[in-house]
């Protein structure tokens, strides 16, 4: 089957969906490492989902309503987001309840430009991978070396999240929160640990170090003064200005 | 608007948002500048989110059980310590940090 390090262009032609990978044993050790990242980033994070699940019921949706959320939206910013203004506001704050929605999820937008060239062309695989395009899925594939242990990192997360996140979150809105609140169990500070994780191996430049500083001080500052997703947008400007002036780059 | 209004159309906006990068020209991405900027930009947010799910709670910046717990994930990063066992000392550390120490 295919080796590990061929050209990208080659590998276009061995496309990858999963029933197509090879048997495990025919994968080079990153593709494994694509594989089991993936995977432990999809358990730890599918947690979430009866979290979510039980809090939407809390907030007035029905059961199918808070399932339609996570089968057609499948943004957990955004859901959170929805719910909460739902909570507070009820369906009088339907249009900030969408605006806030709207908020977290764009940088879903922003994460697959950069996906688009990793999956390749395909309507129905852009389609599919549309939908599975959040920041998990996003890091995992950017965290791994070559163009196909990439793409197993990003379909594995992605599939992964999205039936744990689906089940959870029918469990959690059909017989609540079983887990109670799962900072408990410190799982906020494990999903700040996993992308702290994702990216940093990747960062060996001194264009990507600064430029991640950066944004993560921005954010963090800007807390307080936004709206809940617009510190990362304000942060993406970091890498707009610092990418257009090639500041700190190689010289081509 | 009823509240399936609400579901229907923020998740059909959501679904837009993500599927629109996927629109973005693929000859404009090969060009040099556009491909840094769309390489930094994924960069920038999540390092962002890192920050975010470090500090912030609700609208404030805290400091909690989950810096420690980064900075335990780090220190083990930094001996490539494998990554399924850094996560989930971090998680220990904040859910043992929250056991003893109740806010």
């Amino acid at each position: 089957m295919v080796p590990p390090r061929l050209p990208v262009l080659l590998q276009l032609s061995f496309t990858v969906s999963s029933s197509e990978l090879p048997a495990t044993a025919e994968r080079g050790p990153e593709d494994r490492a694509a594989f089991r990242t993936g995977l432990s980033v999809a358990l730890a994070v599918s947690a979430y989902g009866i979290s979510f699940g039980a809090l939407s019921v809390a907030a007035g949706l029905d059961v199918w309503q808070t399932c339609v959320l996570s089968l057609l939206m499948f943004s957990g910013g955004s859901q959170f987001a929805l719910i909460g203004v739902i909570a507070s506001g009820g369906v009088a704050a339907g249009p900030a309840a969408i605006a806030a929605s709207a908020l977290l999820g764009s940088r879903n937008g922003l994460y697959a430009i950069r996906m688009a060239p990793i999956i390749g062309p395909g309507f129905f695989r852009r389609l599919a991978a549309g939908w599975l395009t959040i920041d998990e899925s996003t890091a995992v594939a950017t965290a791994q070396p070559t163009i196909r242990s990439q793409r197993i990192g990003f379909w594995v997360t992605g599939v992964g999240i999205f039936v744990g996140w689906n089940i959870m979150t029918l469990v959690g809105a059909l017989i609540g929160d079983l887990l109670g609140d799962v900072r408990q169990y410190g799982l906020d500070a494990a999903a700040a640990a996993a992308f702290l994780g994702l990216r940093w191996p990747r960062l060996k430049e001194l264009q990507p170090v600064i430029v991640a500083i950066a944004a993560a001080v921005v954010a963090t500052v800007l807390t307080p003064a936004l709206p809940p997703g617009l510190p990362i947008l304000a942060a993406a400007l970091v890498a707009v200005v610092v990418g257009a002036f090639n500041w700190w780059g190689k010289r081509a | 608007m009823t509240l399936w209004n609400i579901i229907l159309l923020a998740s059909i906006i959501g679904v837009a948002l993500k599927l629109a990068g996927y629109l973005v020209p693929q000859s404009l991405l090969e060009k040099p500048t556009p491909a840094r900027i769309s390489n930094l930009l994924t960069v920038a947010l999540l390092a962002a989110l890192v920050g975010v799910q470090t500090f912030a709670s609700d609208s404030q910046v805290v400091i909690d059980a989950r810096v420690p717990a980064v900075m335990v994930a780090a220190g083990l990063f930094a001996i490539r310590a494998p990554f399924i066992v850094v996560i989930i000392s971090a998680a220990l550390v904040a859910a043992l940090i929250r056991l003893f120490f109740p806010v």
